[in-house]
């Protein structure tokens, strides 16, 4: 051998876990790792502190040395004046002085306290949906709460709402009926017709015999023109993230099927739907759909607004779910079929809950949109909170204030998709299964 | 033959196979399949990869389809009916070679989810099958934990619980221990080798030669999707016949 050494070696006993040396944790090797690591990151460093010091010097003044009382901008800055010998301050007090209008447009302020209970009422219908460990019994309050709603918004008798809701349960029975004696689809296009002939010719003829028969629960009609500011974007928001979620889920299924109608209607839907500005749907909405539709039909502009955007934002759905479903290993299927599932079970069951769990972090990027989209309703004349931000300007008492409105509104809506990022972070580590 | 006679050999029959061809677009990827597996018979099928032997044991519970000849399955004729294929798949239990578990559930609702929905089995009572199951495989520990947590041999241990939790007659496996660590391989062929002393009719696609020796009523060679050659596994591996099988073993067993 010309090595001398030997290769043989044998292990006398195994090495226990240790820990990691003390210079290598803390918070001093963090800063040294990532801000001073060398010469070069050490000046960065310090170049960019100094860059946050002095744009934090101009705002943090600007913000809290503004004015909160006032009833102009004249008098603010008046104020201003006098207090700082310039006008280089915040002028909020548009805020506390608007704020009503912001939030809820011209809703009549001596109603607005049913804003507020819808407001209240719709937290309390959320939070099932959105977390596990809410009590099951309030997933009641998430059913009634569409028909409370728009009673409570609207106003007028309670019959119409609840005469709607009733329509779903004639929907649900008659199906459970035809579907005994007949088979799946023909029980629910039955259904679907018997629904859809109680919805367009029963409901309003009776709402109105029994509304002046027993007026219970009458509350001062509101009309949809005078809805706006925050409540606005939040009713078309919500609708529109509730609705699309199930109409983008049965699309993309659509998409996959071995039905060459039912593929094409879904493919053709949701390319037509993608390939054409929101605005030119609002458009539509507004302005052409009446042409349409039989004269005299007096068609919510409310409603044809959150038809339009949960149309649109559900074929942006369609294709966040189908990707979804393309991640996820075909043996998921086979294994669902080999087990004897069939194809509603196993969607139900196996595929639908780990394509939308892939899908989560898409979803909610299209809720997030969708609801910032909302804004576009300024320019079929519903004033969201950009609307009356315009309109508050173009008074004379607050001609000429800029950021305070808009970083008002940016705020909002800050918080709102925030809050959404951040449940959806943690639903994706909730329902993490793998390694831990 | 009596009509009674009949019926009994019938019976005795758990998969016929005639003349089954199909076709991968113009690929004729299964030619002139014929296969007759009694009641209780342990099968195993070997042959290089791309000979058709998991494509024709997919054919036997519909994961694909034939194009031409018949399959029967306890009785039951194959055919685009899909009552047939639910009421053949509710008695044909499947192994994959990637296990595919359902990696959202934990294991106790991977094995309980095909009772309670198929066979409309209370909860209660899945679970305790479930978990006699689990004991059977030897994990029923790791009942409440996720398929993600637990080792290659486990998951396809798991695996044939879940198939056996639907308690059918015929079991297919399809390279169960292809995708698994060497060390895992034995626990796994030890599962399979119980399952096979107690009498369950299994066919399985698998290149473990020593397994096919040890349990197995008959060996099956494929190539260029036919069956080439079958017999006992001692006279296959001792003495085979066709030069395509001399060649095979010797590639397989040669080192």
């Amino acid at each position: 051998m010309k090595n001398s050494k030997s290769v043989a070696f044998v292990r006398e006993g195994m090495i226990d876990q240790q820990p990691a040396p003390a210079s290598q944790i803390g918070a001093v090797r963090w800063l040294k790792d990532n801000l001073f690591s060398s010469v070069l990151n050490s000046i960065l460093t310090i170049i960019s502190l100094l860059v946050i010091f002095w744009v934090l010097s101009g705002i943090v003044p600007w913000m809290f040395g503004g004015v909160w009382n006032a009833s102009s901008l004249s008098e603010c800055r008046d104020i201003l004046n006098e207090r700082y010998g310039n006008t280089h301050y915040a002028c909020w007090a548009v805020l506390t002085e608007r704020w009503q209008q912001l939030l809820f447009g011209f809703y009549p302020a001596e109603e607005i306290w049913r804003a507020v209970v819808a407001f209240v009422l719709m937290l309390v219908a959320i939070a099932p949906v959105l977390f596990e460990s809410v009590p099951r019994k309030l997933l009641w309050v998430t059913i009634a709460f569409p028909f409370l709603m728009v009673w409570l918004v609207w106003g007028g008798p309670i019959w119409g709402p609840l005469l709607v809701a009733l329509g779903f349960v004639l929907f649900y029975v008659s199906y459970v009926v035809l579907e005994r004696k007949s088979s799946t689809l023909l029980a629910l296009i039955g259904s679907l017709v018997i629904g859809l002939v109680w919805w367009m010719f029963c409901v309003g003829p009776l709402s109105e015999a029994l509304g002046s028969a027993l007026p219970i629960g009458d509350l001062e009609r509101v009309e949809s023109r005078v809805l706006g500011g925050f409540m606005i974007c939040v009713i078309i928001g919500l609708s529109g993230i509730a609705l699309s979620l199930p109409i983008g889920l049965i699309l993309a299924l659509g998409r996959q099927s071995n039905l060459w109608v039912v593929k094409a209607i879904c493919v053709g839907f949701i390319e037509f739907i993608r390939g054409v500005p929101l605005i030119t749907l609002l458009f539509t909405a507004s302005l052409l759909l009446n042409y349409f539709l039989p004269p005299g039909t007096a068609f919510d502009l409310t409603l044809r607004v959150i038809i339009m955007v949960t149309l649109f934002s559900s074929a942006y759905m369609a294709e966040v779910i189908r990707g979804g479903l393309a991640a996820l290993p075909k043996g998921q299927y086979e294994a669902a079929d080999a087990l004897g599932l069939d194809y509603w079970q196993s969607q139900r069951l196996i595929i639908m809950p780990q394509a939308l769990k892939i899908s989560i972090p898409g979803i909610v990027n299209t809720f997030i949109g969708l609801f910032k989209d909302t804004t576009l309703v300024m320019f079929i004349g519903i004033f969201d909170m950009l609307g009356l931000s315009n309109a508050i300007r173009a008074n004379s008492a607050w001609n000429g204030i800029n950021w305070e409105l808009y970083i008002f509104i940016g705020l909002v809506f800050w918080i709102c998709c925030f809050s959404m990022s951040q449940y959806s972070q943690w639903l994706e580590r909730k329902l993490r299964t793998g390694h831990h | 033959m009596s009509a009674e006679l009949q019926n009994h050999l019938a019976d005795e029959v758990a998969i016929q196979i005639t003349n089954m061809n199909k076709w991968y677009g113009d690929f004729h990827v299964l030619r002139d399949i014929n296969l007759t597996v009694q009641r209780g018979e342990r099968i195993v099928i070997a042959g290089p990869s791309g000979s058709g032997k998991s494509t024709m044991i997919r054919c036997i519970n519909r994961l694909e389809e034939h194009q031409k000849g018949q399959i029967v399955v306890d009785g039951t004729e194959l055919s685009s009916d899909l009552k047939n294929i639910d009421k053949i798949r509710r008695e044909v239990g499947m192994c994959f070679q990637h296990f595919n578990l359902f990696p959202h559930l934990t294991i106790l609702e991977n094995c309980t989810l095909a009772p309670m929905w198929v066979r409309k089995t209370p909860k209660k009572e899945a679970e305790e099958l479930a978990m006699h199951f689990l004991e059977k495989v030897k994990i029923p520990d790791q009942a409440n934990k996720y398929p993600g947590m637990l080792s290659g041999g486990q998951q396809q241990r798991v695996a044939i619980a879940r198939s056996l939790c639907m308690q059918p007659r015929i079991m297919l496996f399809d390279e169960p221990t292809s995708a698994l660590d060497p060390e895992m391989i034995k626990e796994v062929l030890d599962t399979m080798v119980t399952l096979a002393d107690e009498g369950m009719t299994m066919l399985c696609v698998t290149h473990e030669m020593g397994f096919a020796r040890q349990v197995a009523d008959r060996v099956i060679f494929m190539d260029q999707g036919q069956i080439v050659e079958q017999n006992e596994p001692e006279e296959f591996f001792n003495n085979p016949k066709s030069d395509r099988t001399k060649l095979f073993l010797s590639q397989i067993l040669g080192h």
